[in-house]
């Protein structure tokens, strides 16, 4: 009997393991992303909302002005440890184009908690008009829709080297050791020092880079704290619950020849 | 289901209700008292967990449908207006995305199971084709919802798949125009597939009715593969059956939360985080896991079939792809005649058990392959010859059907199966003794 609950065991756990392996091992890379420790790795990790506002820093002060994030709305802040009062302060740095009203006229208007982040461009061709025929892609799933998540945008954003002999680079392009190709038209986005930090923590684009991939990572998944902690609740009931029902079975056949 | 004789129940209100339909004696008569061989193991406990998680996606996508919007412009938004805001949206997203893995690993193990046991032996073929019938209505639904996020692997994917129809010569494009609503994939495609998706789960409830009701009339198989003889060969289903099955389905469900919980996205694909655009075709094209052996077969075809010494092609590579693809499901239904051995069971059938063993690897083989770019150089053979993922994937079609083909045919023939015990109570009582 044991053998055959370890071989279904086995069956599921490879038929999971090959689905999963096998979906992600599809983008070529010659570079090896690096491997972050992040701390909203594993199953009790978490965001380090220092980490949270300081890259919400970089996003507001180097990143947005290309890349939309138009999943979140300032509202969201609220996760990132900010009160009331400091989100709309921040929601009203933005003019926002609303309407149309009772006389039929856009008009502009302070943005407020409700609304959504505002994007850099009116849409995606005024954005590639801008950007060299590139579309900076919306940043709200970036760490969800790359393989390998927040290493991915680290590893990008720590990338640009020199072209080794023999790489090609057009004017307008760079060289990226983990972009798709190696080939990037953003132009090295982080310098060191460019963002103020306030807190003492070093302005470097490695520390850059980390605050602002946790930044996008949280972007994707708001949920992931509240989804892990139910996780360890839910999955401590079923353990329990299946102890239980295993005594339960085991009473109940014991009297059976 | 008839009138019948019946015993008073004691309950004056259930007494009421069952003397004019008697759906408690049904219940007691097919779940309460109903004969169940003694000797199951933990195999048994796929179809009762296979049809938890029938319920857990109907309930879970009826909800998702309340906040859903089919429209190209709308898809992919509303899903995430589900993940953000809608209360505990995230978790029911969660559950029916990794439900449809899930359910697919429930009812391979049950497949599985029926095929080691030889449970679609006589008198059970018509319970394991309409078996066959929901694994096809499954299939359908689960790959019509995954266009619904409208992602960039939901838009390509459907693409991809509706295009095998054109393969079919004169009546193929008609078919695929029809299935996707014009001449592209664009929102009549989402519409109907929206349409479909919501209904075809309850065919399959149907199904399952019908494969139940079957299942009822012949009893169950079991590991030994003998009917029972007396009353010492079965145990009443409640509490036995219900008890075990319950234990089963909530180890199942330990690892199903797990996914749900802690790695939502590990079975999917990171390009459906990309909303879905005509103008940008994904590296790779890769099918959910639980379509990538069938995805390996229709890619292992590779030359046109057609009369040897001239230009005619008959069966072009593409159809023939198509063709093995849909063959590779469609010969599990004749499978009760293609294997005609008197013994069911693979535990007195050595060689079958092999043949069947290898049959699991091959179909791992494929989904291993299927989820690699074709033409993948593994290894030299000669100078110009190369051993490529396309020739593994044509190994492993090979043995798929051979088994079926050639494998069975003769092994019911040849095979000298291994000395039966006399009834199942004789069979777990040796197995009490000795394993």
């Amino acid at each position: 009997m044991k053998k055959v609950i370890l071989t279904s065991l086995s069956v599921l756990a490879l038929s999971t393991a090959f689905g999963g392996g096998v979906s992600h091992a599809s983008e070529g890379n010659a570079h090896p992303l690096p491997n972050v420790d992040w701390s909203f790795e594993g199953p009790f990790g978490t965001y380090d909302k220092a980490s949270l506002q300081r890259g919400l820093l970089v996003y507001r002060q180097v990143c947005a002005a290309c890349h939309s994030m138009k999943r979140v709305a300032y509202r969201n802040l609220s996760e990132l440890g900010y009160s009331e009062d400091q989100i709309k302060a921040i929601a009203g740095e933005y003019t926002i184009i609303d309407g149309p009203n009772d006389e039929g006229e856009m008009f502009e208007r302070p943005g407020r908690p409700s609304d959504h982040f505002k994007s850099p461009f009116a849409n995606d061709q005024a954005s590639m008009a801008a950007n060299g025929g590139a579309l900076p892609p919306d940043l709200s799933l970036i760490t969800k829709a790359r393989v390998g998540g927040a290493d991915y945008v680290f590893g990008v954003l720590t990338g640009y080297a020199e072209a080794p002999a023999g790489v090609d680079i057009l004017p307008g392009q760079y060289y990226n050791k983990h972009m798709t190709g190696n080939v990037i038209k953003m132009p090295p986005p982080l310098v060191a020092g460019a963002v103020a930090y306030e807190d003492g923590m070093p302005q470097t684009v490695e520390q850059y880079s980390k605050d602002v991939s946790t930044f996008l990572t949280w972007a994707a998944e708001p949920e992931m704290e509240h989804r892990k902690q139910m996780g360890f609740k839910v999955i401590l009931f079923l353990i329990a619950f299946a102890g239980i029902m295993y005594a339960v079975k085991k009473s109940i056949w014991s009297k059976v020849h | 289901m008839s009138a019948g004789p019946r015993t008073p129940f004691d309950n004056k209100v259930v007494e009421w209700v069952d003397s004019r339909l008697p759906v408690f004696t049904l219940m007691q008569k097919e779940y309460g008292v109903f004969p169940t061989p003694k000797n199951f193991n933990y195999f048994w406990n796929f179809g009762a967990i296979a049809m938890f998680m029938l319920v857990t996606m109907i309930v879970s996508g009826i909800t998702l449908a309340m906040h859903y919007a089919a429209n190209t412009g709308l898809a992919f938004d509303s899903v995430e207006r589900i993940m953000r805001d809608v209360n505990y949206g995230w978790l029911i997203r969660y559950i029916h995305m990794n439900g449809a893995s899930f359910f697919f690993v429930a009812v391979y193990i049950h497949i599985f199971r029926g095929m080691y046991y030889g449970s679609y032996k006589a008198p059970r073929e018509l319970l394991w084709i309409f078996g066959v019938v929901i694994f096809l209505l499954m299939m359908a639904t689960a790959f019509m919802g995954y266009v619904l996020p409208w992602g960039q692997m939901s838009y390509w994917g459907a693409t991809v798949i509706t295009n095998f129809f054109t393969a079919f010569p004169f009546v193929g494009e008609p078919i695929q125009t029809l299935l996707i609503g014009g001449f592209s994939v664009d929102n009549p495609t989402l519409n109907r597939f929206f349409s479909l998706h919501y209904l075809l789960p309850f065919v399959i409830v149907g199904v399952v009715f019908l494969h139940v009701w079957a299942l009822h009339v012949t009893g169950s198989n079991n590991p030994d593969g003998i009917e029972p003889k007396t009353k010492d060969d079965t145990l009443p289903f409640h509490p036995y059956y219900t008890m075990k099955d319950s234990f089963g389905l909530l180890v199942f469900l330990i690892v199903y939360t797990i996914f749900v919980f802690f790695m939502p996205n590990a079975l999917g694909h990171p390009d459906n985080y990309i909303p879905a655009n005509p103008m940008v075709t994904p590296a790779h094209i890769v099918p959910e896991w639980y379509f990538l052996p069938f995805y390996a077969i229709l890619r292992a075809v590779t030359i046109d079939i057609g009369i040897p010494f001239t230009e005619v092609t008959i069966i072009t590579a593409k159809l023939g792809g198509v063709l093995l693809m849909f063959g590779s499901i469609a010969i599990l239904l004749v499978m009760p005649w293609l294997d005609s051995h008197p013994v069911r069971s693979a535990k007195y059938r050595p060689k079958f058990r092999v043949a069947l063993l290898l049959f699991v690897v091959s179909v791992l083989i494929l989904g291993k392959v299927g989820g690699m770019p074709a033409d993948v150089p593994l290894f030299h053979i000669t100078e110009s010859f190369i051993f490529t993922t396309t020739h593994v994937a044509q190994i492993a079609t090979a043995y798929y059907f051979g088994f079926f083909l050639i494998i069975l045919p003769i092994l019911s023939r040849t095979e000298k199966a291994l000395p039966m015990p006399e009834s199942i109570h004789a069979a777990v009582l040796k197995c009490k003794s000795s394993c």
